[in-house]
């Protein structure tokens, strides 16, 4: 089975709030400083349910990212785990793409590529946390889409895909090609073996830009974006606590015991 | 701006009946179209929608679009993406509202590309910007450390999935008028290419998460399904519901189902109390609009304490048991 993988480089989510920061004239978030961006941690994921896939039914795996800093990075992690190849997506015409340009963009790779069985994303980028990139690529291609899966399996040419729901899960059969967006629920990603490692460092990313995909650049960039943005800002939620104290655990938790029986409702 | 104005509100139903998210969309809609100067319309599909158009009105709603057919009963995302991108496709809704649901998360990118809409996920407001004539959306964005706020580029529709509790719904009011218009035609054999072969429902039974006055939630603190076990019997002394955040999820302790955060459940009741849990930015979005928030936690440098009301810096399996002791002896 052929796969393609789309991955991004995000500012690392589990970065504590205090170091997040944003320019609020410019709207755009300041990373901090000497910390490089990662593969969003859904598409570490879509990663790894690549590799299981094929393990099982062999094939290969081709690894899609697009930008201009630490696209190498992710690439290479990507390769590390186990992916075959990588292609950069990188023209000045892609920058500030919404998830419909990107998508388009996307589109537009996957069918330079060529032959592929499925399509693996994130449910989700770490960052601006929409999930709209891999059900557009999906409806941009016209091919079935599962979204936010935590199981894929091929059987007999088709996909079995179970995907998480709010009150559970349901099963799914689909007929390929066809693409699947990957939720955490599918477990922990790999950790790239020594060998992966020597691959990943001697491994060679083409780049390709607007030309090399045929891509219309009306449908890309800022010109394209559908919504823009006004204003970013951080939220305060911070509240006045009360905190419970006494001469040993035992006694604030009494304290607390009567405070809680005076506020529930 | 498209044409028209109306502002087309995309129903769903919970055992039959319309679901709380939808009378929330329905509520926010009409607040909107008296500013934008628009009306409401309602898509309901299913065969329940004949029993349903009338409360959508009284909800509402100024027309309801009745997709009566046996093929909508149960949700199937790619006939759902088939309806609301055809009827989308005809009546080029200003805006199009839908719940930031399974449904939403499915079909709200879907019809976008589609129909080449500009698109909003998981708003927590939708306004009307009189100068610009258009809707400006609030979403959370890096997990929840930051807020977005959005303006449509001019000339296109808007679909925007909007989060639990962002809206208020209307009263019922059984007096308002309004037209029913039936779609009989089937869902489109051609549209659907996924096949669901089996639904594994998860629900803890007793009452819903979003719907709880009380809820005491456990993290990673907890250490495992012991912990979850001994919070489970301080919620049934307040008359409550147990939930958790993403760690004891992606360890198994506890069933999704139980997740509250920003890829869960998003809570808001009377009394929220967390235990074991620090506070990351992606939880907080979950339970913030709880009305009193109480933090137990060993750690006085837990995030969560800056969003608390009271707290308590202590170890919970000194502490729990004797507020469990506690609430006992009170009753």
């Amino acid at each position: 089975m052929d796969i393609i993988v789309c991955i991004k480089p995000v500012l690392d989510p589990e970065l504590p709030p205090a170091k997040f920061a944003v320019d609020s004239k410019k709207n755009e978030v300041i990373p901090p400083e000497g910390m490089p961006f990662i593969m969003s941690p859904y598409d570490a994921l879509a990663v790894e349910a690549a590799l299981r896939l094929k393990e099982a039914a062999g094939g290969k795996v081709t690894v899609l990212t697009m930008g201009t800093k630490y696209t190498e990075d992710v690439l290479r992690k990507a390769v590390a785990m186990g992916a075959d190849e990588g292609f950069v997506l990188n023209d000045t015409a892609f920058e500030n793409s919404d998830g419909f340009a990107t998508a388009y963009i996307l589109a537009q790779a996957v069918k330079k590529v060529g032959k592929f069985d499925l399509i693996l994303c994130g449910r989700q980028a770490a960052d601006w946390d929409a999930g709209v990139v891999g059900s557009a690529l999906a409806e941009y291609l016209g091919i079935p889409v599962v979204v936010r899966a935590k199981s894929v399996e091929a059987a007999n040419g088709t996909l079995k895909v179970e995907r998480v729901t709010a009150s559970g899960s349901e099963i799914f059969e689909v007929p390929l090609p066809a693409l699947v967006t990957v939720s955490s629920e599918m477990g922990q990603p790999r950790i790239p073996s020594g060998r992966g490692i020597i691959i990943a460092a001697k491994k060679q990313f083409p780049k390709w830009g607007a030309g090399d995909i045929g891509a219309d650049t009306s449908r890309t960039g800022s010109a394209a974006q559908r919504n823009i943005l006004t204003r970013l800002f951080i939220p305060s939620f911070q509240r006045t606590c009360e905190m419970v104290t006494g001469k040993d655990p035992a006694e604030a938790a009494a304290k607390l015991a009567e405070k809680i029986m005076a506020i529930k409702p | 701006m498209a044409e028209n104005k109306t502002i087309l509100v995309i129903g769903e139903m919970e055992q039959g009946k319309t679901a709380s998210i939808t009378r929330e969309l329905l509520g926010g809609a009409r607040a909107l179209a008296a500013q934008a100067g628009g009306d409401v319309s309602l898509l309901l599909a299913g065969e329940a929608s004949a029993q349903l158009a009338a409360e959508g009105i009284a909800l509402g709603a100024d027309r309801v679009y009745a997709a009566i057919h046996a093929g909508y009963n149960e949700y199937n995302c790619d006939a759902y993406t088939a309806l609301v991108s055809g009827l989308c496709g005809n009546i080029q809704p200003a805006l199009c509202l839908m719940g930031q649901t399974d449904l939403g998360r499915d079909i709200a990118p879907r019809v976008a590309a589609r129909l080449g809409m500009a698109l909003a996920m998981d708003c927590v407001e939708v306004s009307f910007d009189t100068e610009a004539g258009s809707f400006k959306q609030t979403r959370p964005v890096f997990g929840g450390k930051a807020f977005s706020v959005l303006a449509t580029a001019k000339g296109l529709g808007q679909i925007n999935t909007v989060r639990a509790k962002s809206m208020q719904p209307a009263a019922a009011d059984s007096g308002r008028k309004g037209d029913t218009i039936t779609i009989a035609d089937p869902p489109d054999a051609t549209s659907l290419k996924v096949k669901l072969v089996e639904a594994r429902k998860q629900e803890a039974e007793g009452v819903k998460l979003e719907d709880a006055k009380v809820i005491v939630a456990g993290g990673g603190g907890l250490g495992g399904v012991a912990g979850f076990e001994m919070i489970k019997h301080l919620a049934d002394l307040l008359g409550g519901v147990v939930g958790a955040t993403r760690v004891p999820v992606d360890e198994n302790w506890v069933p999704l189902s139980m997740e509250i955060g920003q890829t869960g459940k998003i809570v808001s009741p009377e009394l929220y109390i967390a235990i074991g849990i620090s506070g990351a930015a992606q939880h907080i979005t979950g339970c913030i609009n709880s009305k009193k928030i109480v933090t137990i936690n060993r750690d006085p440098e837990a995030n969560m304490f800056k969003i608390s009301d009271l707290g308590l810096v202590a170890d919970y399996k000194t502490v729990v048991p004797i507020l469990i002791e506690k609430l006992k002896a009170a009753k």
